[in-house]
């Protein structure tokens, strides 16, 4: 068994900054087990908690959820794969998310997604091959207003055009972090 | 009591009882697809709406209760016009080729279609992307053809106990498969096909090797040498307009033979070397515990059933020291045809092949199994269903209620009664009984009609304990013995069975387990639809033809006596250790990390 846990940073208190151990994060996972075995319908947040501990959700992650919670693989892969906010892959450190909700969609949500696709290379689901970017496809981000939307991480933009989209990104690929963030760009 | 009327009659149901099954009572078809007899329903499939006067919406038959007073309309036109539409729109997603799928003319769907008249589609759907999935030997999954309701969830989750399958992903795209839609080579399923058996459309089936087989036959140079299964014989004749459970033994030997097999022969056969072999065993596990204070494995637990060894294999493998080392009847038989019967007809055994015909799917994962290559070759070759056998005989376009009863060929065809009760669930314990307690107290079994009754019909755990007295010397340790047996069938139960076992310890000494509901006879390959009422008919037709057998104990059968003697020598010698016994092996539960 290998997890790829160059995405998650240690949790720790000593804020030594540095990389936990896959030994130290199925530790963690342990514990998640433990709190949500026995609640009802603990198997959603556990899965949750366990994504953001590993960034994602392999094999041997599941193969542990499903044992702990005395569920079978299948069934906890079909709760995986029914909601969009699991993933499977390892994400980057930007994950950008496209609103595929009515409202955006109508409004060029679609075009705004093919042009990131574009962008970036990768397919919905998937991962630059640098680890930076996630490409995924929410439903509603409640800014319908304001569509199309996106997010990258935890932050909103709004209105985006697909010609804009090269801006969008590049900011994320400089060395420096962003000057502006998020509202209304 | 509660009063209902539907369709202007009225009915007195008990309380509880569903829509559907009120309907049932007076005789009014409701059709229904996700619905599983003995189940909770589940209410996905929509196909069973009716109009209930006083309701804001049409409901789902089969699992709305009744209440006093409620006035049904099963067949009104807003009932057949919304019913209508829920098999419109599956048909419209529907990757149909009816003309050359597997199912044929037995699919539940194409039938529906047919009963709500539906002769154009109103929608061109977008269709499914078909996947087939042909990674194990038994079965192959059409996921285009799938209608998504949910059966083969139900049964291999609750009746199986295996949770192979599951749906994956929402919507439009929901596959109903594998975690993470992957193949099921790749996940801990154990080949049992009831799945297969459950599925009203064509989108889990048998792996066919009709074509392999007529190659064979068609192959001057090959001696093709057929063997057929206790259970095939009270149902076959399904597949020809019979009764479920009407015997068909002569007239499917009739079959074999202008099908061009060489050797006409029985599985049966083995089935009675199987309980000289499996009888032998226990008794000296017994004896190895009792005398010599041993460490051995007990209960001794049956190996016949090919899906309970990979349910073992992968799910319980504690277990597998406990589980007889004899091979089952299938394999037996091919080792016996490739050895012995070579010599005597002195055929290569490399110029020989077996075809095995079985109610079964693991049986041609089994019959695949490495390790099954007594003779330098595999012990059997091709494994075909029921279902193909019965697709062969109508392609060689025999007239199958015309045949006449022919008798199966010697040396490899007469059987015991005993052999025939290895069909169904508690009949090898039966069997072995029968044999074992005449070997210890030179005795008949002292029971009516040689029939162990606690351990037959279609309880799910089922147990039985003889004390044994009068032993002959041998066997004097044994004396005073209360010797218990369980038995148990479905693999939910067996899972049952084996966690109050490692729960509580063991209470017993011998333990029958079949992996499919009722056991063979309603196993994953046999004709298609197979409920409790279809297991039972086929479980009487297989005790009919036990009791009507001149010989009814596996022992008594002068082949086998003469099999040991010019070849074998004793059960459990050398030559059998090598030609009949096997080992198991722990397979990996999960699909391991990347
Ligand atoms: S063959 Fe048996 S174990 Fe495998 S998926 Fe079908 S029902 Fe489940
Ligand atoms: S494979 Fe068959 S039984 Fe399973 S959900 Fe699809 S149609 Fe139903
Ligand atoms: S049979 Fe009633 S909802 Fe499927």
């Amino acid at each position: 068994m290998s997890i790829d846990a160059t995405v998650a940073p240690c949790k720790c208190d000593c804020a030594c900054g540095e990389q936990a151990t896959e030994a130290e994060l199925m530790v963690r996972l342990e514990e998640v087990i433990e709190e949500y075995r026995e609640k009802e319908g603990g198997l959603i947040p556990a899965l949750q908690i366990a994504q953001t501990i590993f960034g994602y959700l392999p094999d041997p992650v599941v193969n542990r959820i499903a044992a702990g919670f005395n569920k079978t693989v299948s069934e906890v892969a079909g709760v995986i794969s029914f909601y969009s906010f699991f993933t499977r892959n390892p994400r980057g450190k930007y994950l950008v998310r496209v609103c595929l909700g009515t409202a955006c969609y109508v409004r060029g949500g679609k075009e705004v997604l093919e042009a990131i696709k574009k962008r970036l290379e990768i397919d919905v689901g998937e991962t630059t091959e640098d680890r930076q970017f996630s490409l995924e496809v929410g439903r509603c981000f409640g800014a319908c207003g304001m569509a199309p939307v996106v997010m990258v991480n935890d932050d909103t933009y709004q209105r985006v055009k697909p010609a804009r989209i090269n801006e969008l990104i590049a900011q994320f690929i400089t060395e420096e972090e962003p000057a502006a963030e998020g509202e209304n760009k | 009591m509660i009063n209902v009327t539907i369709n202007n009659q009225s009915v007195h149901v008990p309380e509880e009882t569903t829509i559907l099954q009120a309907a049932r009572k007076i005789n009014i078809r409701i059709p229904t697809l996700c619905h599983m007899e003995n189940r909770e329903p589940i209410g996905a499939c929509r196909v069973c709406v009716v109009e209930v006067e006083g309701a804001r919406t049409l409901l789902a038959a089969c699992s709305t209760p009744v209440s006093e007073g409620m006035v049904i309309h099963t067949h009104s036109t807003q009932a057949r016009m919304a019913r209508r539409n829920v098999v419109e729109l599956l048909l419209s997603e529907h990757d149909g080729n009816c003309q050359t799928c597997d199912r044929g003319t037995d699919c539940e769907l194409r039938a529906l279609a047919e009963e709500m008249g539906i002769t154009d589609l109103p929608y061109e759907g977008v269709k499914i992307t078909p996947h087939i999935d042909d990674s194990t030997p038994g079965l192959v999954r059409d996921n285009a053809k799938c209608i998504k309701c949910r059966r083969c969830v139900t049964v291999c989750n609750e009746i199986q106990g295996v949770g192979a399958l599951f749906p994956q992903g929402r919507g439009f795209d929901t596959v109903i498969g594998p975690a993470f839609t992957r193949d099921l080579a790749e996940v801990a399923c154990v080949q049992c096909g009831q799945c297969a058996a459950v599925c009203p459309v064509g989108a889990i089936t048998e792996k066919n090797n009709i074509q392999d087989v007529w190659a064979a036959i068609e192959n001057p140079d090959i001696h093709v040498v057929v063997q057929t299964a206790p259970a095939i014989r009270a149902a076959l004749g399904e597949e020809f307009g019979y009764e479920p459970g009407t015997r068909v033994t002569g007239q499917m030997t009739a079959a074999l033979r202008r099908l061009g097999f060489d050797s006409v022969f029985d599985t049966n056969f083995s089935a009675d070397l199987t309980i000289m072999e499996e009888g032998t065993e226990l008794l000296t596990r017994l004896k190895k515990a009792l005398v010599d204070k041993e460490d051995v494995a007990l209960p001794m637990f049956t190996s016949c059933s090919p899906g309970w060894i990979n349910f073992a294999e992968f799910y319980f493998p504690q277990f597998l020291p406990n589980i007889s080392t004899c091979k089952s009847p299938q394999q037996m038989f091919g080792a016996v045809a490739k050895s012995y019967y070579a010599q005597k007809i002195e055929v290569d055994p490399k110029n020989m092949i077996v075809v095995a015909v079985m109610p079964c799917t693991a049986k041609k994962y089994e019959a695949a199994r490495p390790e099954m290559n007594a003779n330098g070759v595999q012990d059997v070759d091709y494994v075909l269903t029921t279902r193909e056998l019965a697709k062969m005989i109508k392609e060689a376009g025999l007239d199958f209620r015309s045949l006449p009863d022919e008798e199966m060929d010697a040396p490899l065809g007469l059987s015991s009664g005993a052999a025939d009760i290895f069909a169904n669930t508690g009949g090898v314990m039966e069997a072995a009984l029968r044999t074992a307690y005449e070997i210890v107290t030179a005795k008949e079994l002292p029971v009516e009609n040689l029939h162990v009754t606690p351990v037959a019909g279609l309880e799910g755990i089922k147990e039985a304990s003889l004390i044994i007295t009068d032993t002959i010397h041998d066997w004097n340790f044994l004396e005073g013995v209360e010797l218990k047996v369980a038995v148990a069938h479905g693999l939910g139960n067996t899972r049952r069975l084996l966690e109050y076992i490692k729960a509580n310890g063991c209470p017993y000494h011998f333990v029958e387990i079949m992996t499919c509901p009722g056991g063979c006879i309603g196993g994953g390959g046999q004709p298609r639809f197979t409920d409790d009422s279809v297991r039972l008919k086929r479980i009487a037709g297989i005790y009919a033809e036990d009791e009507s057998k001149p010989l009814r104990k596996s022992h008594e059968n002068p082949d086998i006596q003469k099999l040991y003697k010019e070849f074998l020598g004793v059960p459990l010698g050398e030559k059998s250790h090598h030609l009949l016994h096997t080992h198991y092996a722990p397979k990996q539960q999960t699909c391991p990390g990347e």
